[in-house]
């Protein structure tokens, strides 16, 4: 049984999507096996996190194959603390969602194709096979294109068609990639990748192949010269699903992109130069981006492609303590992104309004729910003691001893950029005094729904704050399981060894 | 489509072509077969019919919709993959009965799943074709 605990957060979601299919016209049953499903599949996260994080990296291999010839599944620190994080933000949003999504998109299937998603997620973290990653990323991609269209308005159908587009480019890229590496390693196992890949004779090719890889996993997590579907998309669909597409799948793009150059191209000096003008460049033109928005949703669209500039840089620097800050700004980014999307939510059910010029008056109407509101605002900015600063002053620290000082200033730039479209933000949403405001028929607001509702609405933001308040004030747990993580990422043997170590079938 | 001839030999295709997609469906394991053709031959059964009769008289033929196969197809392929962990094995492993089953030969679970496969794709096809005749 405790080799297949691997697989369980898989299977789980799997069969929590089944059962919400055989309810596909019960509404209130979908709301309710969904939120306690999420629950369950946090409880089996955390048993997984902690199995691995006390002990070592489990593996198994699917259908008794063993591993280079076989699909593995590898559960590494890295792996289940992502499965973990795609637990807690699915669980919060499972619960935003089953007040926010109208009837009309529930019974169109908006539970189980959730499910899939996170499903989708957890098998592109726990995967050890490149090709099965491709699959798992394309579970996600169709999972999401049902979310994009689920609705079917022009603009909808109009952000969909650029993301479908770029994000099938993408995979045709990726897919390529993933064609010439299996025709110079012959092999797809991650593990077995790493130690085949340095004894290839033509190395210009691997170097090809890796930059396959960069522009494949990039369109998808939306670094520099790619990013262009992303603002344009992430503000049609409705502030659940955007929040899960902000929390959860650009950063599996990362997440990729940190397994592919740590297990198989270890970037050399070309590389980690590429990269790490790649990041500066992101966080310079995103932050610009988001400066000129005056639509919420579209800002914080744009704050998504900043703040990718900080994971990859520290993927450039591809120092062991340059990683560990990419790792915690990772942790810190997800639970953050999805809580500024749900909060984005609220705020619009608040005003009736995604313009940040005709919003206003939070504070004076709910001082408490702005307070609440603070904390995902401010972490994101990563104003001490919250979570955003803690990775930044290692990722600072890092550009300096590397002398990377474009990053450097790259950094310091974005954060301002951050600083200053957040509390411009905050003064027009929350402080700006706002007179007779037009009610618009067709939007229930935040004062017309019951009490239980607005319970829904808020618990799961509580939520995310408190872990967002966690990883800021425990900050030192976060760093210990981050110096870990990137310990694991610089020296890969434990990985590869606990994959390929001889392994008789069952 | 209300032609004598083609009304006829549907009646007589229609229980020939299931058999031949369950017969596909059984022979995938190691020769060309498996439960997507097969799903998709039963399909295209019932889209005949359709086309002979309309898609009234089908319905009622299938009587439950389409959609309803797809979730115990899935329910299925998910029993077959989890199986394997009550005896220890890793999960998707195929577990083969000792003896083989007269006419249909050694069955294992990779059966299951491919019945799976087989309803999933039955459901789906069936769907799609359903709601675009509906709808022009």
């Amino acid at each position: 049984m405790t080799i297949n605990l691997i697989i369980l957060p898989v299977l789980f979601q799997f069969s929590l999507a089944i059962i919400l299919l055989f309810f596909w016209k019960n509404i209130l049953a979908q709301k309710i096996i969904s939120i306690a499903g999420s629950i369950v599949a946090v409880i089996i996260a955390v048993g997984l996190f902690s199995q691995v994080y006390e002990q070592r990296i489990i593996t198994m291999q699917a259908g008794n194959w063993i591993a280079p010839f076989g699909i593995t599944f590898v559960a590494d620190t890295f792996s289940t603390t992502m499965v973990l994080l795609a637990s807690l933000s699915s669980l919060a949003v499972a619960a935003f969602s089953s007040v926010t999504i109208k009837k009309a998109r529930m019974k169109y299937g908006y539970f189980p194709s959730f499910h899939f998603l996170i499903m989708g997620l957890n098998g592109a973290f726990l995967t050890g096979d490149i090709f099965n990653l491709y699959v798992w990323f394309e579970v996600i991609i169709i999972s999401s294109f049902v979310f994009i269209t689920l609705g079917g308005k022009k603009a909808q159908i109009e952000g969909a068609v650029k993301y479908f587009t770029l994000n099938f480019l993408a995979s045709t890229i990726f897919l390529t990639a993933i064609a010439v590496l299996y025709g110079l390693a012959g092999s797809l196992n991650m593990a077995d990748l790493s130690g085949k890949i340095k004894i290839i004779e033509n190395q210009g090719l691997v170097q090809v192949t890796a930059i396959l890889f960069l522009i494949g996993f990039g369109i998808k997590s939306a670094i520099f010269p790619l990013y262009f579907w992303l603002p344009d998309s992430y503000h049609t669909p409705q502030a659940a699903i955007s929040s899960i597409f902000a929390g959860l799948l650009t950063k599996v793009g990362i997440y990729a992109l940190l397994r592919v150059f740590s297990l198989i191209f270890i970037p050399d000096d070309f590389m980690k130069s590429l990269i790490v003008i790649l990041a500066g460049l992101t966080l310079v033109s995103g932050g610009l981006g988001a400066l000129v928005q005056t639509n919420m949703r579209k800002m914080f669209s744009y704050m998504i492609v900043c703040h990718i500039g900080y994971m990859i840089g520290g993927l450039g620097m591809f120092t062991a303590a340059a990683l560990a800050g990419t790792i915690f700004y990772l942790i810190h980014d997800i639970i953050v992104k999805t809580n500024l999307f749900l909060v984005g939510g609220v705020i619009f059910k608040i005003n009736g309004e995604l313009n940040m010029k005709r919003m206003g008056g939070i504070y004076d109407q709910y001082p408490t729910l702005a307070l609440l509101m603070a904390v995902p605002l401010f972490s994101l900015i990563g104003i001490p003691p919250l979570s955003g600063f803690w990775p930044k002053i290692n990722l600072m620290q890092e550009s300096f001893a590397t002398s990377n000082y474009f990053l450097l200033g790259s950094i310091i730039f974005g954060s301002f950029i951050t600083l200053f479209v957040i509390t411009r933000f905050w003064a027009e949403a929350f402080w700006k005094k706002i007179d007779n405001p037009v009610r618009k028929p067709y939007i229930i607001y935040y004062d017309q729904m019951p009490q239980s509702q607005r319970l829904l609405l808020i618990l799961p933001i509580v939520f995310l704050s408190f872990i967002s308040l966690y990883i800021g004030l425990g900050a030192e747990n976060i760093f210990r399981l981050s110096n870990h993580i990137a310990a694991e990422l610089v020296d890969t043997s434990a990985y590869v060894q606990a994959v390929l170590e001889a392994q008789k079938p069952l | 489509m209300k032609l004598l001839i083609f009304r006829t030999t549907t009646i007589f295709l229609l229980p020939l072509l299931l058999l031949f997609s369950i017969f596909l469906l059984l022979r995938g394991h190691y020769l060309p077969g498996s439960g997507f053709v097969g799903g998709i031959i039963a399909a295209i059964a019932f889209i005949l019919h359709a086309f002979a009769f309309g898609l009234k008289n089908t319905r009622k033929l299938l009587r439950m919709h389409p959609l309803a196969l797809m979730p115990v197809g899935l329910a299925l392929a998910v029993f077959s993959a989890i199986l394997p962990i009550f005896q220890g094995l890793p999960v998707l492993t195929v577990l083969w009965l000792d003896e083989p089953f007269p006419v249909v030969g050694l069955i294992g679970s990779a059966l299951l799943f491919d019945s799976g496969v087989y309803l999933v794709v039955l459901g789906v096809a069936l769907t799609i074709i359903f709601t675009i005749s509906e709808t022009v």
